[in-house]
């Protein structure tokens, strides 16, 4: 478990980016934290590894302010995986999915038989691994990426738009992929976007943030798009244009056809146990 | 024309190179001095240069000097050391040092610099302590600019190191100071010519180690 | 600083002797570095071997080059368009290589649309990538003033008159004043050139008040 108590960051040139946020993380699960450009995602996030002190408050790993835990051994103890994979350019693939396992004194031999694990459980072909990131796609070097984060077995996972800058088809496989993932490993996961499908397909709690990191509202995808808080809630999921206002219409053949808002078709529909639904009304959701 | 063979008849006669006084020594005498200047610059110099370069702390500071220290008369620095400390190796040590210690600043804190900061970032991310960070990440991929500063400093010591005869120590310089004394055109050309085939060997090193470089990928 | 006064007028025409060796080396480095900079940047496969050769010039050390020199193009030592020629030499090995990553930082779109307008292709030199490669060129070019104006010592160990010539009498005669204010004369002329550099730049490129100011540093 995971807790921001009351945490403030101002940054010495006097931008304050988190205000006053608490959230309690659980643990095995996976928190995204939603929010436009700038609203301090990328802050509270740095707060659990160390990377950024905040001003006041507390940063707990269960039960323990990690203001205690010295930021070096802290970070080998967390996973962080970042946008731009920041993988070492002179580093082979397996040397960098190492690194943390040799920092923590585990031998070249055995850190790179890991390695080559993570590699299998990430779906990169193991010839990959004496190239070097320059000679990956962006795809594959976030791969590397999530490897390396996972490398030492890390309990808890910090993600900070891992995602944001592979193209969309690849994105999608790398959700699906995590998901998979986190079934078999059950981390606890913060996972950082400001895309919303992301947030929905991969967070079991989403908190969705207003900017100086203010909490708009938490709730499950579910509840997000059920009862979202207010307006700005709203409109950050996309409720109110007509991309999210489906509606289902009858199917030729039987069944019913979802169209958003415009009528252009986005889906099908099934019953929960993949029998056709008794009686959507046909206008309006 | 014939000054120009005559030097060289005289570089390449193997009487020019014998004996204490020869060219042997003397060129032994200026490499030696290069070496113990650069040791010794690089050992004030290089920390300096990348602890600048890591915390960007002094930043200003060194980029003012290094600035400055481009405007310092060579020949004017060594000859005040001399005043200062007296006729032998001492002056044009400090003279050297003196020179070269900013090239060597600047090319180590520019490396630093210029290694992309997402890397670092995500090297300290995965908990690499300060120092790892800069021997594993920060000074492997800066390697390319450190070493040009060490380059630039090497030249400008082989550079001085032809002055110091006029400071009364060895190297190059003496047969160069003493033909043009004397005036015996073949000794100071055929001198210069050998600091010049020096000067030039020596850079073809660095360049040759800096080829090699860039060949490992990611190095700036 | 009573040496210094006492010596006024001395120090004022090596000043002048100084400048008179300095400028026009800078002058002729900067005025034949930026057509062959041009040229060296269209060489493609060329560029980097015939950049490389001008740099390797620069590991001569400069007294040689200025014994080595009068053979080549016939002067005596002792005079003044030696230091100048070899100087320049110096400033080429430097400049060429600022003026060729100058012009190659000019884009190619840039130069293209310039055309595509319908100027010649030396209306668009002078025109459009002279004023976009021109803060880069200033800073080459500050580099070289400064460094020149600091080699030129040197040569009075040969004989030839400048700040230098305190350097070689206060050695000789044991006057520590003398080769201080020789120190501080040549600092002071590389500032104040420098200074001089960045307001004609700009005065020649007005809307790059801020970049100019922190180029070349
Ligand atoms: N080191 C810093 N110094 C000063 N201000 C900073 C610093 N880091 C972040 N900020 C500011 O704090 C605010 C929050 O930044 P943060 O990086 O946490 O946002 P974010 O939600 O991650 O944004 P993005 O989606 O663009 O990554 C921004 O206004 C940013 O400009
Ligand atoms: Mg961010």
């Amino acid at each position: 478990m995971i807790e921001f108590d009351h945490v403030t960051k101002t940054y010495p040139d006097g931008t304050t980016a988190v205000r006053d946020f608490s959230l309690t993380v659980p643990s095995h699960t996976t928190t995204v934290l939603l929010g436009s450009s700038g609203c301090g995602k990328t802050t509270l996030l740095r707060m659990v590894n160390r990377m950024v002190e905040p001003t006041s408050g507390e940063v707990r790993i269960d039960g323990e302010t990690v203001s205690s835990r010295p930021p070096v051994q802290l970070r080998r103890s967390i996973g962080y995986v970042m946008q731009h994979s920041g993988l070492m350019p002179h580093r082979r693939v397996v040397d960098n999915i190492a690194t943390v396992p040799r920092l923590n004194g585990v031998s070249r031999g055995a850190a790179q038989e890991r390695a080559r694990d993570l590699m299998e459980l990430v779906d990169l072909a193991p010839e990959l691994a004496r190239r070097y990131p320059a000679q990956l796609s962006g795809g594959q070097q976030q791969r590397v990426g999530v490897a390396r984060a996972l490398a030492d077995d890390p309990n808890i996972l910090l993600m900070d738009e891992p995602f944001g800058a592979v193209d969309p088809l690849v994105r999608v496989e790398l959700q699906s992929q995590l998901r998979r993932l986190q079934v078999q490993l059950r981390k606890t996961i913060i996972f950082v976007t400001h895309d919303i499908d992301e947030a929905l397909a991969l967070g079991d709690q989403i908190v969705v943030l207003r900017s100086g990191g203010e909490v708009a509202q938490i709730g499950t995808p579910r509840e997000l798009v059920e009862e979202p808080a207010d307006a700005f809630v709203s409109r950050f999921l996309g409720l109110q244009d007509g991309r999210r206002r489906l509606h289902a219409s009858p199917r030729v053949g039987g069944g019913w056809t979802v169209v958003d808002d415009t009528g252009r078709p986005v889906g099908l529909i099934e019953g929960e146990d993949g029998t056709e639904p008794a009686a959507p009304s046909p206008e309006g959701c | 024309m014939t000054h120009l063979m005559e030097a060289l008849q005289w570089v390449l006669s193997a009487e020019s190179w014998a004996g204490p006084g020869g060219l042997g020594v003397r060129t032994a005498e200026h490499l030696w001095y290069t070496l113990l200047a650069l040791v010794l610059s690089t050992a004030i110099a290089l920390p300096a240069g990348l602890v600048i370069g890591h915390t960007g702390r002094g930043r200003a500071l060194a980029v003012l000097s290094t600035g400055a220290a481009r405007a310092l008369p060579t020949l004017g620095i060594i000859t005040l050391a001399g005043l200062a400390v007296g006729i032998g190796l001492k002056a044009p040590m400090i003279a050297f040092v003196v020179l070269a210690v900013p090239s060597i600043i600047a090319g180590a804190y520019s490396g630093v610099e210029a290694v992309d900061r997402r890397v670092v970032d995500a090297a300290r991310a995965q908990g690499l302590s300060p120092w790892q960070v800069l021997v594993t990440v920060e000074v492997p991929l800066g390697l390319r600019l450190i070493l040009g500063g060490v380059r630039l400093a090497t030249l400008q010591v082989i550079a001085t190191a032809t002055l110091a005869a006029y400071v009364g120590a060895g190297g190059l310089g003496r047969p160069l100071f003493l033909g043009l004394r004397n005036h015996d055109y073949a000794m100071m050309l055929g001198a210069s010519l050998v600091v010049i085939a020096v000067a030039i060997l020596v850079d073809a090193l660095f360049i040759a180690a800096l080829r090699i470089l860039r060949r490992i990928p990611g190095i700036h | 600083m009573d040496w210094a006064l006492a010596n006024l007028p001395r120090i004022l025409s090596l000043t002048v002797d100084h400048l008179l060796l300095s400028l026009p080396a800078v002058a002729a480095a900067f005025l034949l570095a930026l057509p062959l900079g041009r040229v060296a940047d269209r060489l493609g496969r060329l560029r980097e071997p015939l950049l490389g050769s001008a740099g390797l010039l620069y590991a001569i050390p400069s007294l040689p080059l200025f014994i080595v020199l009068p053979i080549l193009i016939g002067t005596g030592v002792r005079d003044a368009l030696n230091v100048i020629v070899a100087l320049t030499l110096f400033g080429l090995a430097l400049m060429v290589r600022s003026a060729a990553d100058a012009f190659g930082a000019v884009s190619q779109d840039v130069r293209l649309a310039a055309v595509a307008v319908g100027q010649s292709r030396w209306g668009a030199f002078l025109t459009v990538e002279l004023p976009l490669a021109g803060p880069a060129l200033l800073a080459g070019l500050r580099v070289v003033s400064v460094s020149t104006i600091s080699l030129v010592s040197v040569s009075a160990v040969l004989g030839v008159a400048s700040l230098g010539s305190l350097f070689t009498d206060g050695f000789q005669r044991g006057i520590v004043p003398s080769i201080a204010a020789g120190i501080i004369m040549t600092v002071l002329l590389a500032v104040v050139v420098d200074l001089l550099l960045v307001g004609l730049g700009r005065l020649a490129m007005p809307w790059q008040r801020t970049q100019a100011r922190r180029a070349g540093s």
